[in-house]
């Protein structure tokens, strides 16, 4: 049987429409919930939220007021110290498995790191506290720091691979047809056409670091007092809304609100800090 | 387009084909011989893609590889820069670049030495125009401004890319047409001033007006360098190069001056492959 051109034409079209629209409520859909979260955390906290909160130490309690400012130094530090570790180990591991890791122990290395990206978070805080705290005898920011560089490396080490992978092997092909020797094929060629696609990774890594509050609990315990010392307790944004969030005060709980809030706005602030910083020069990919 | 004249080449009427030791090669001099194969096999795991290839490349010649899809002749010209291991492939047999065996060369100094250039343009896409063309230099530790500046625009020039893309040297290497591309591919080829210089298809992506310009180049580049071109184009082989060769099923068929090959084949597969029987 023969279909009718219009009659099929306009099916056609109207099924077009439909899974367009489909794709675009989905995709709308992916940014409700941030949309949500900013606006709750916002709407929570936004009668705590002002210059003291960023500038202040937390008050003892019974007062009003105060703020978080070792808290927000706090988490910088934490990870500042799980980058220097997590970042260098995961991009060199990956491009290693991308680039010389098709051999046993580059398919062991991938399975555990997919293993080790399973394992949750506490279990790292209960490593980093057999490594860290035990043989120091007290809480620190270095454990902290080591806990949250733990959990980034499976993270970074499989985007930095999968991006690698990514890259024609046109380009590499190039390279070595130039008599550019492979690990410098690698630097310069590979991983600048893949750097977008990896700072994505470091940024999850950052951003799930950052809002880490298991591991924090018993490695870096909390500082209710301004401390930079990596060797002392140390306060984090994440840790300080928790212990806000189950305290009886309702001033405590509207503070840890703002936290909420200030941590979403510090990981969105990274997100356009690093996109910036790693701009494609030609706005092209 | 001067390079649509069939040129003689001048050897043509030296000492008689070389059919000894089962070597297939058209009467090229000793002393003219850049690249000799000797019983070439090539290898992608288990599957045989060259099967006992001897034969010889002349200097400041170009050399067709013509033949079926599948037939092996990409696979010999990675073979010859040492590429085919780089994609994972293995080899058997020797064969001499300037009279050493290419195994003896450390492979980046051999790839110096015998450039090549791709099927597909691939200019670097996070470089710049200039940057592209100084790649091969500047990895290799070139740091002086003039020289970079020099080699650069030697290389346009040479490719015919210099009065198009003069005033735009610091625009995306990616930004330019797919021509265009393909000529500054083949600028940063010769920036690093190989003696050989393998091409894959190079015009295969290319629309006919910059095939024509490739074509052209590749006629040039002969005054200096020795080109191997693959093309599955038999008419751009019958225009550019001097001698062709036809693989098929992975063996080296027939080689001779272009104009025999496409006048008076000698073999029956080669005549039916040239007159579109298959292929």
């Amino acid at each position: 049987m023969m279909l009718n051109p219009a009659v099929h034409a306009r099916w056609r079209k109207g099924k077009n429409f439909f899974m367009l629209g489909l794709c675009f409520l989905s995709a709308a859909a992916a940014i409700v919930p941030l949309i949500m979260i900013s606006y709750y955390t916002l709407s929570k906290g936004i009668g705590t939220l002002n210059l003291d909160f960023f500038i202040r130490m937390p008050k003892p309690v019974g007062e009003s007021g105060g703020g978080m400012a070792n808290a927000i130094a706090g988490s910088g530090i934490l990870l500042g110290i799980g980058g220097l570790i997590g970042l260098p180990v995961g991009i060199m591991a990956g491009i290693y498995l991308a680039e010389y890791g098709d051999n046993p122990f580059g398919s062991a290395v991938r399975f555990l790191t997919d293993v080790l990206s399973g394992v949750p978070s506490i279990v790292i805080g209960v490593v980093a506290y057999i490594l860290v705290v035990l043989p120091m005898k007290h809480f620190s920011a270095l454990a902290g720091g080591v806990a949250l560089g733990l959990l980034m490396i499976p993270v970074v080490t499989r985007t930095t691979e999968e991006m690698l992978r990514l890259v024609p092997v046109s380009y590499r092909e190039a390279a070595l047809a130039l008599g550019v020797q492979r690990w410098k094929a690698t630097l310069r060629i590979v991983l600048p056409s893949a750097l977008t696609g990896i700072t994505t990774g470091i940024l999850l890594a950052l951003a799930r670091a950052a809002g880490e509050t298991a591991p924090l609990l018993f490695t870096a315990l909390g500082n209710r007092f301004w401390s930079t010392s990596i060797f002392q307790p140390i306060a984090s944004l994440p840790v300080f809304v928790f212990d806000y969030a189950k305290a009886p005060f309702e001033d405590w709980n509207r503070q840890a609100w703002a936290a909420a809030f200030v941590l979403i706005l510090l990981i969105f602030l990274l997100s356009l800090l690093f996109r910036y910083v790693t701009r494609s020069r030609y706005g092209e990919r | 387009m001067a390079s649509v004249d069939f040129l003689e080449p001048q050897v043509e009427t030296m000492n008689p084909p070389q059919e000894h030791d089962h070597q297939i090669s058209p009467p090229v001099p000793e002393t003219a011989v850049v690249i000799a194969a000797r019983d070439v096999d090539a290898f992608f795991g288990k599957t045989r893609a060259l099967k006992g290839i001897s034969t010889q490349i002349p200097a400041h010649q170009v050399t067709a590889i013509i033949g079926p899809s599948g037939c092996g002749k990409s696979t010999f010209l990675r073979c010859l820069n040492r590429m085919h291991e780089v994609a994972g492939g293995t080899m058997k047999g020797s064969i001499l670049f300037d009279g050493i065996d290419i195994f003896d060369y450390d492979p980046v100094v051999l790839r110096r030495r015998v450039g090549m250039v791709f099927q597909k343009p691939n200019p670097f896409p996070t470089m710049s125009i200039f940057d592209n063309v100084a790649a091969g230099l500047r990895l290799n530790g070139v740091r002086d401004r003039k020289a970079l500046n020099e080699t650069v625009e030697r290389s346009l020039r040479q490719a015919a890319l210099w009065e198009e893309v003069k005033d735009s040297l610091t625009k995306s290497g990616v930004s330019i047409s797919g021509g265009q591309q393909q000529r500054l591919c083949i600028a940063r080829t010769l920036a690093v001033d190989p003696e050989v210089i393998l091409m894959d298809e190079p015009a295969s992506a290319l629309d006919p007006i910059s095939t024509a310009k490739v074509e052209e180049l590749i006629f040039d580049l002969k005054q200096k360098y020795t080109v191997v071109i693959v093309t599955h184009n038999m008419q751009q082989a019958a225009r550019v190069s001097d001698y062709t060769a036809f693989f098929y099923m992975g063996e080296l068929i027939e080689y001779d001056v272009t104009k025999r090959i496409f006048t008076t084949p000698k073999h029956k597969k080669t005549e039916d492959y040239i007159t579109g029987r298959f292929g």
